[in-house]
């Protein structure tokens, strides 16, 4: 039981909505999945910030882009898989966070600790969000015309590397939040759960992003709510809320 | 009857991709109206060399396309999204808001009103290329550069893709630079030909440029090789 129980559930719903409607764009990307091992970038952050006392979501937020960048700088110079790169990184941001946090620390970045969100906090959540849903809805047409085709996007004279890199943005954002609600490990299910399931019911894009975004704003509701009421973590239980979304859309599958 | 203009002049091109010259010293003229195919074997240079004349590609050269020609492109194999929730009419908005020319380019490529709802997974390949030569269309091009276009016959027995192209080139004025490695497509449709495979082997009229001579030479590396490679 928290009394902040509002502050929470409105960034959960922003964030959730957020990160849902992120998801949407990175599944037709087939990029869903590198959420995972980015998220693991962002923990020595979380570290940092726990350590020097500072907002997780902060020091995320400034690991994640770094080791992006890093990604990209490695990828153009040994001419390695992306997956080996990320996977590198990864297990050396895990080694660093390991060496340097306590045992309760690497579980509240491993899971994510919300009950310590007030006000002020919510109030900087909400204003995030908001302003990454509507980057988002900004670059939504380019980006999935460069999904679609490189080619044709490039005849459109359209600027890949600007689109890419607001994209890294929108991904780096929503990942240092997702990361102060669900934690480190289950960020992914926060972007990847709502879309998966948005999918199973969508044959167009409207659809899609609709109810990727809805998809993602229930996941917080049931979670915070279930998290309120059962005491259990909250980070578990809207992840666990974004699978039962998507068991039902399965039976619905069109 | 007056001289049809020069809308692009190709003056010593060379294209360079990663330290591996592509393209060397091709030049060119492609007159409005006329259709120009860029003929060779696989690896020869011609995917490079449109996506070069659309400003894709760095190079060394000239490329100059008469002042305020607007391009249209049909890449070739657009990687198919099967299950990508988007509809067509979702796919054309991409590119333009104007609703109404949505519905004309539709038309001229042969497709119904209803068919903008419908998902573009639930395509056949030949619906698809046709949708692409209609989002070519989109902004209402002079010049439209198509990149293999599969001669694959629909089993609705439409029109083919050739004829397509014929059609449209007569009602919009186009002039259109395609690539193939089809033969019969060079003498059926093209003014003008460029048997590419890096270096320009031939280029002129059809039936005075392709002959058998310069296929064996266009072709030559590939046969040898073939030959080479069942002997062991």
């Amino acid at each position: 039981m928290v009394t902040n129980f509002f502050s929470i559930l409105i960034s959960g719903i922003f964030v959730g909505g957020a990160a849902g409607y992120l998801g949407s764009l990175m599944l037709s990307k087939k990029m869903t999945i590198i959420v995972d091992p980015l998220s693991h970038l962002a923990l020595p952050g979380v570290a940092l910030a726990l350590i020097f006392q500072k907002d997780i979501s902060l020091g995320a937020f400034f690991f994640l882009f770094f080791g992006a960048i890093l990604i990209w700088f490695f990828e153009q110079k040994t001419k390695l898989p992306t997956e080996t790169i990320i996977a590198i990184l990864f297990s050396i941001s895990l080694a660093i966070t390991f060496l340097f946090l306590s045992e309760h620390e690497i579980e509240e970045a491993l899971v994510g600790d919300i009950s310590k969100i007030g006000k002020l906090d919510s109030l900087i959540i909400v204003f995030i969000s908001l302003f990454v849903f509507f980057l988002i809805q900004k670059i939504y047409p380019k980006l999935t015309l460069i999904s679609i085709s490189e080619d044709l996007a490039m005849a459109e004279k359209i600027d890949l590397r600007k689109y890419q890199f607001l994209y890294l943005l929108s991904i780096s954002a929503i990942v240092a939040l997702g990361v102060k609600f669900v934690g480190g490990l289950l960020v992914a299910g926060l972007t990847a759960l709502p879309a998966a399931s948005a999918k199973n019911l969508s044959k167009n894009l409207k659809t899609f992003r609709f109810l990727s975004c809805l998809f993602g704003i229930l996941c917080a509701i049931f979670g915070i709510s279930l998290f309120q009421f059962t005491g259990y973590p909250a980070g578990p239980l809207i992840v666990l809320s974004g699978f039962l979304i998507f068991l039902i859309s399965i039976i619905f599958k069109k | 009857m007056k001289m049809a203009e020069t809308i692009l002049k190709v003056e010593n091109l060379n294209v360079k991709l990663d330290d591996e010259l592509i393209i060397c010293n091709l030049s060119f003229e492609v007159k409005r109206g006329e259709v120009l195919t860029i003929l060779g074997p696989n690896g020869a240079g011609k995917t490079v060399l449109l996506k070069t004349l659309l400003g894709i590609f760095p190079f060394e050269g000239k490329i100059e396309w008469k002042k305020g020609i607007k391009i249209g492109y049909v890449p070739q194999r657009v990687p198919f999204v099967k299950d990508f929730p988007i509809s067509i009419e979702e796919f054309f908005k991409l590119k333009t808001k104007n609703e109404n020319e949505i519905k004309e380019v539709l038309k001229l490529v042969g497709f119904k009103e209803s068919f903008l709802k419908k998902n573009l997974g639930e395509l056949s390949s030949g619906q698809y290329q046709r949708i692409l030569v209609a989002w070519a269309l989109v902004g209402n091009p002079d010049v439209l550069l198509f990149d293999e276009p599969t001669t694959g016959i629909d089993i609705s027995g439409e029109e083919t893709i050739y004829q397509l192209l014929e059609r449209l080139k007569k009602e919009k004025n186009l002039t259109i630079i395609l690539v193939t490695h089809d033969l019969s497509v060079v003498f059926k449709f093209s003014d003008y030909v460029i048997c590419l495979n890096k270096c320009p082997i031939c280029q002129g009229k059809p039936k005075e440029t392709v002959t058998p001579e310069a296929l064996s030479k266009l072709y030559g590396q590939e046969i040898k090789f073939y030959e080479h490679y069942h002997g062991h």
